[in-house]
């Protein structure tokens, strides 16, 4: 009997202490998970990087280039040109109040070179290259293609991988500056064009408030996006398969989901690590 | 003993909590056709994958040439690697490529070759496998049956010494199947390549194999040829084979080697003492050169049509048939002396070189549009059994009493 009083009590003791530590249990999961995902991409980005320079890499590259940066142009066009107007917009109005409407292409130039244009940039790519990249890779993944790489001897990193990360390399800081002179240009046309504010003074303010710091750390955090994109939208699609919450088909779409979610989540932290390491 | 190309000993699989091969163990020989067979979900492509490396053992070795698999460096690891082909159950192919730019991708990948010599090898593949029409379309374009040729290409562009087929014919009608077993044998016969395959096509995959493998309750409970696996007593066989055998051949709609011999069981217990019967074999002499010259789809037609000339002329008179390998069939004539059975088989001839013949050909030629020319022999042996005999050694006889009973030239097509 009193060893049934134990064992009660030390059951009773165990459920209060599980009780107790749940919750940090289910914290710690999620954190180890965390990092264990975070290695697994650190790896899958240096292996892929790695075989860059392997033969037979450059007609893949010059296609993945075409596909993330040539046929993302258009949409980087519009985008970047009405975000350019909105900004000549409120900023004319904005400005108008203290008469300070002469800091106008000072305001939009350094705006979008500094912040808007890498990361609406690398927004825009995620959202249109990104996802079809991970479906792309989703999908060979669950139809065996990648594992039909394998028995060809085919390194699926070098194939499918390496490609799509150098392509974005090269593609989003030409996008990014794409992005910054039409959309300086949508700044003119509503606040010089519509609004009536001073052409020259416009021109002007852009030409001397931006120095070469400006361009090239735009251009240093269109980089860094590209690499977090690429890597997160590569990896989603690769590992597919490795999905707990569902299989196949929907475990595609779910690794899409998550892989533009992930990516913008990451662009704006990492906006600001870098931003502040470079400021 | 020759040693095997492939072994494993005591490999176990699990995913999970599931255990999927339990201390498997198993031998697979150079330069034979090995076939495993067992129900769907029972393990059989996760044991292929085993072989190419897709998947590790989480106990037990996989050797390779006598080499443990998981002591093997990188580079003998590619090696190895660079030896085998695998066809996939689903085919695998990529689907963005057209069929030829799908069967040029590993020799465009691994090899230094031209862009001429990439050319004249794929096409080559494509030709052999009745694909030209279908080289520039993609894989979703195809029917189910072209996209298997197409894998089938891709598996064999690069002259493999080892070919893995995850159920290469599943999805395919009769003809089809037949088809493409067809060319699998004859590729292995033409290359020599150790040909290990995974099917549910039984008996069509006996025709075909040197060595049978069965996997039953996640262990390899038998390993032989198809004749010795006839012999095999375990609930394996009345569980699986009996479940996917039918009571008739697919192609011809003879009856299967086993509802064969239990027709002819219940006959020898019906007969009164003394009483003899006849066996017939009959076979389709160069098949070989039918599918290098008209296509592997017209030699199963050809011989679907003979098996079903044989069928309704000797069962119109009480005759029972089977077919015994790719291109032979017996034909048991119960109650008849030899004398009887030679005069029906004079008449069968008769009516064979007048009609049958070009019936035969008339069905298969218009699989194709090749304007080929073709020659092909048929051959019969006769022989008489009495009750006590065993049924095989005078199948044996018959066929050993083979001669030509008809021939189609060459100038008969046109």
């Amino acid at each position: 009997m009193a060893l049934d009083a134990d064992s009660q009590n030390g059951k009773a003791g165990w459920q209060v202490g599980r009780l107790l530590t749940g919750p940090f249990a289910v914290i710690g999961r999620a954190a180890i998970r965390w990092v264990d995902n975070l290695g697994a991409s650190a790896i899958f980005l240096l292996l892929a990087f790695l075989k860059i320079l392997r033969s037979k890499q450059l007609i893949k590259i010059v296609q993945q280039v075409y596909y993330i940066g040539a046929r993302s142009t258009m949409i980087i066009l519009l985008v970047s040109f009405f975000t350019g107007m909105v900004l000549g917009l409120q900023s004319y109005h904005a400005l108008v109040k203290f008469g300070a409407q002469g800091a106008l292409g000072t305001l939009v130039a350094l705006t979008l070179v500094r912040e808007l244009g890498p990361v609406l940039t690398a927004i825009m790519i995620a959202a249109r290259a990104g996802s079809a990249i991970t479906a792309e890779i989703g999908i060979q993944r669950i139809s065996e293609q990648i594992d039909a790489l394998d028995t060809m001897r085919i390194d699926p990193l070098r194939y499918l991988i390496s490609p799509r990360i150098t392509a974005s390399i090269i593609s989003f800081p030409l996008l990014t500056a794409l992005f910054d002179i039409v959309g300086i240009i949508g700044g003119y046309v509503s606040s010089v064009l519509l609004l009536g504010a001073n052409a020259s003074t416009y021109v002007y303010r852009v030409q001397t408030s931006m120095d070469l710091k400006d361009i090239t750390d735009g251009l240093i955090k269109a980089i860094v996006f590209a690499v977090i994109v690429s890597t997160v939208c590569c990896y989603q699609g690769y590992f597919t398969h490795m999905r707990t919450d569902s299989h196949g088909a929907k475990a595609v779409g779910l690794s899409t989901t998550s892989a533009v979610v992930l990516s913008c989540v990451l662009i704006l932290v990492s906006d600001y690590v870098v931003t502040s390491l470079l400021i | 003993m020759e040693s095997p190309l492939i072994e494993f000993k005591d490999v176990t699989k699990r995913f999970g909590d599931r255990s999927v091969l339990e201390r498997v163990n198993l031998q697979i020989y150079e330069g034979q056709v090995t076939t495993i067979i067992g129900l769907s979900g029972s393990g059989k492509s996760v044991l292929l994958k085993h072989i190419i490396g897709l998947l590790k053992p989480d106990e037990g070795t996989i050797l390779f040439k006598g080499k443990p698999l998981s002591e093997m460096k990188k580079s003998e690891s590619a090696a190895k690697l660079a030896q085998i082909s695998y066809m996939f159950q689903d085919n695998a192919l990529f689907d963005s490529m057209t069929v030829y730019e799908n069967i040029a991708l590993p020799l465009r990948e691994t090899t230094n070759l031209s862009k001429a010599e990439i050319g004249s090898r794929v096409m080559a593949r494509i030709e052999q496998t009745e694909l030209e029409d279908a080289a520039h379309k993609y894989p979703s374009e195809l029917s189910g049956g072209m996209q298997k040729r197409a894998a089938l290409a891709r598996a064999l562009v690069t002259d493999p010494r080892i070919v893995l087929f995850d159920e290469p014919t599943s999805g395919q009608d009769p003809v089809r199947k037949n088809a493409i077993l067809g060319m699998i044998a004859q590729y292995q016969r033409k290359f020599g390549f150790t040909a290990i395959l995974v099917s549910h096509e039984i008996p069509d995959v006996y025709f075909i194999s040197n060595r049978i493998l069965a996997l039953y309750d996640r262990s390899i409970v038998f390993q032989g040829s198809p004749e010795e696996l006839e012999n095999f007593d375990h609930p394996f066989k009345d569980e699986v084979i009996r479940s996917l055998e039918g009571l008739q051949n697919e192609l011809t709609g003879l009856y299967s080697k086993r509802q064969f011999k239990v027709m002819h069981h219940v006959q020898l217990t019906q007969t009164t003492n003394g009483a003899t019967y006849c066996v017939a074999v009959f076979s389709l002499d160069d098949l070989d050169i039918i599918r290098t010259s008209a296509g592997y789809d017209v030699a199963q037609v050809a011989i679907r049509s003979l098996g079903i000339y044989i069928d309704k002329h000797f069962g119109a008179i009480g005759g029972f048939s089977t077919r015994r390998r790719s291109n032979e069939f017996v034909t048991v004539l119960p109650y008849s002396d030899l004398t009887e059975a030679e005069s029906i088989l004079k008449d069968f001839v008769k009516d064979f070189q007048e009609q049958g013949i070009h019936d035969v050909w008339t069905g298969a030629r218009k699989q194709t549009s090749s304007a080929g020319c073709v020659e092909f022999t048929v051959l019969a042996g006769i022989a008489q059994g009495l009750p006590a005999a065993d049924i095989d050694s005078v199948i044996d006889s018959a066929k050993s009493q083979q001669k030509e009973i008809a021939r189609l030239r060459c100038d008969e097509r046109r």
